[in-house]
This record gives C-alpha cells, sequence and structure tokens, in this order.
C-alpha cells in the first residue's frame, strides 16, 4: 500500500495548512466527551452548564479539542507525521451549531541533533467566527522518502517542549 | 515565582510534590481509540488499518492525544461512595483554596514512546505554581500549573502533559 508521505524538504515556513472546517452538533460534544471518559455535566446536561457554568449550552471539552487538532495535524502530514508536543490555550468554548474552522501555517523547518526532521506550527480554531482556541504544535515528519519519525526510540526522540 | 506567603500550608506542602501516584484501572484497549478516531472523524490508517500500523509504527497504537484518557475513573465502580475525578490535584485545590468553580485555560501535552493496546500505564501528578489571587472576566480566582507525567508497564516515559487551571469564585 502506498502512503501519502510530507517529507521535510517539501515543508517551508509559511506554507498554510489546508483548512478544515466542521459543524458541530451536540452528538459531537457528547460523543467526544464520552470518547475521552470525561463524565462533567457541562459537556452533556444543557441545563448545568447553562445554569451553573453560566454559559450558553454544552460544550466541547478539552481533551477531545487535543483529538481534533491532532486529526488537523496529521491530516496534513500523512501517517509519518509524528506529533512531539502540542500546547494550547482555550480563549472560549465550542458549542453546538457553531462551525469550527482550523487554520494552521508552518512556523519553522529544522533538524534537531538527532537528524530527526520538525515542522513547529502555528494553529487556531475559530467557532461560530470566534476564535476559541490558539495552539502551537511540533510534529515529527519524514526528512526524506524512506525516513520514519516512528522509529526514533529513547535518545533518538527529542520532543520536549521549549520553556 | 509568585508570593506564596498568603497560601494556605496545605498548599504549600503540596508544590513540587510528587502526588497521586497511580496505575490505571484498565489496559490501553482499541474500542476507545476507534471512538475517539470517530468523535473527530480521523481516518489517520495507522488507527484503522492493522497493515498500516505494522508497516509504520510497528503494530497499533493509539493517538498520542489520547494520553489522559487511559487515567479518567470510571463514573461508577463498587465500593467508591463518591465519583472519583481525573487531575485531583486541580479538584484539591479548588477544595482547599474555597473556589468553587475552575476553568483549564492552557494545556501542552508532550509525547514520548507511542502507547499501544495492552499497555497499562502508570501517572502521578505534581503541582507547580499557585498564583496570588487575579481578577478575571469570570471571577476572582488563582491560577495554578499541574504537571502529570505517564510512563508504560516497562517504565518507559511516554508522556508529560502541563496544566494551568483558574480557580475561581463567580462574581455576585
Amino acid at each position: 500500500m502506498a502512503y501519502a508521505i510530507l517529507t521535510a524538504d517539501r515543508v517551508k515556513p509559511g506554507d498554510a495548512l489546508p483548512e478544515l472546517a466542521f459543524e458541530v452538533k451536540p452528538i459531537d460534544v457528547v460523543l467526544g466527551a464520552l470518547a475521552s471518559r470525561d463524565w462533567r455535566p457541562q459537556h452533556h446536561d444543557y441545563k448545568y452548564a447553562t445554569e451553573r457554568n453560566g454559559v450558553r449550552d454544552i460544550f466541547m471539552n478539552t481533551p477531545n479539542l487535543a483529538a481534533w487538532f491532532e486529526r488537523y495535524v496529521t491530516d496534513w502530514t500523512g501517517p509519518f507525521g509524528r506529533m512531539g508536543w502540542i500546547r494550547f490555550r482555550m480563549k472560549d468554548s465550542v458549542f453546538p451549531g457553531e462551525t469550527m474552522v482550523f487554520r494552521g501555517t508552518v512556523k519553522n523547518v529544522d533538524t534537531d541533533e538527532r537528524g530527526c526532521a520538525w515542522a513547529e506550527l502555528d494553529l487556531v480554531l475559530t467557532s461560530g467566527g470566534r476564535e476559541t482556541t490558539v495552539c502551537t504544535a511540533r510534529v515529527a515528519i519524514p526528512a526524506a522518502e524512506g525516513d520514519n519519525p516512528w522509529k526514533r526510540r529513547g535518545e533518538d526522540w527529542k520532543p520536549r517542549a521549549a520553556a | 515565582m509568585s508570593d506564596r506567603s498568603d497560601l494556605p500550608a496545605e498548599v504549600l506542602s503540596w508544590i513540587g510534590q510528587k502526588r497521586y501516584e497511580l496505575v490505571s484501572e484498565f489496559d490501553v484497549e482499541r474500542g476507545y481509540i476507534f471512538t475517539t478516531c470517530s468523535s473527530v472523524q480521523n481516518g489517520n490508517p495507522i488507527f484503522w488499518d492493522d497493515k498500516a500500523a505494522a508497516d509504520i509504527t510497528g503494530g497499533a497504537i493509539a493517538p498520542p492525544a489520547m494520553i489522559s484518557v487511559w487515567f479518567r475513573p470510571h463514573h461508577w465502580s463498587p465500593g467508591r461512595s463518591e465519583p472519583a475525578v481525573p487531575l485531583q490535584v486541580h479538584f484539591d485545590l479548588k477544595k482547599v483554596l474555597e473556589l468553587p468553580e475552575a476553568v483549564i485555560s492552557d494545556n501542552t501535552v508532550t509525547f514520548g514512546e507511542p502507547v499501544r493496546p495492552g499497555d497499562r500505564l502508570r501517572t502521578w501528578q505534581v503541582l507547580r505554581n499557585v498564583s496570588t489571587p487575579k481578577k478575571t472576566k469570570l471571577g476572582m480566582g488563582r491560577f495554578w500549573d499541574i504537571e502529570v507525567e505517564y510512563v508504560n508497564q516497562r517504565g518507559e516515559w511516554v508522556g508529560t502533559e502541563s496544566y494551568t487551571g483558574f480557580g475561581y469564585r463567580r462574581e455576585a
């Protein structure tokens, strides 16, 4: 089987990732919370979310948002992309009835001392037209055809986030 | 470093300490992997296709972003009188600092060795910092930083999560 492979020589700072738009329904919020074993009521109980949390509806939970960002990044890299780290800041919530739009830009491309190629990405999620989450991610991608970041172990895998 | 002089001694004693070390309640398993991929419509073949997983990742793995999923307690289990909560240090801070509401504002996750079906992971939590009282649009409260470390059954590092939480009291 041939797999999509994005190699480092085809990526440069300023490159835009393809946009991803998704219309959020209540089932997406509830499914995402349950898939991540998050039983807190603000992710499935409208009354609790609106009366106790003071927001306008149930809203997507943090672990599921991380899964969305991971999917967005690896849609771009293909299956050889291996996430090193991801950092995100929630500024607002994602509610049912809104359209989420993921956008991303390549901030930097580099190779570490062990020969692992990395792309650093600036990512933004808007929902209902509001900027709800900003994110930075570092993903290892093959330096060239035949390289596979997933084969790196121990000292050859250095994903630690910069301070 | 924030001024910690107004913090309760109990909270001060938690800073930098390894707490709540525990082994996950169940092995990493593919049902949750599929459900998670389904929830975000992630069609990456390394999660769905055994041949792709064998070729690329040396066998089935879990999406790295699922790292914390394996430690969220069951909503109910025999003998438990109250619902268990994940990220217990976060809830301890809410209780001791008398801040009834809280949100997670920042989250950094760093990924190590791949997590595979059948793994049994171990974790612990470390409180790194608590801020002085701050006022935000949510209310008056404090920020705190918590790190959660994860290793597999062989002691190999599989990930670290760093959370910034904000516990607060809503404006009257």
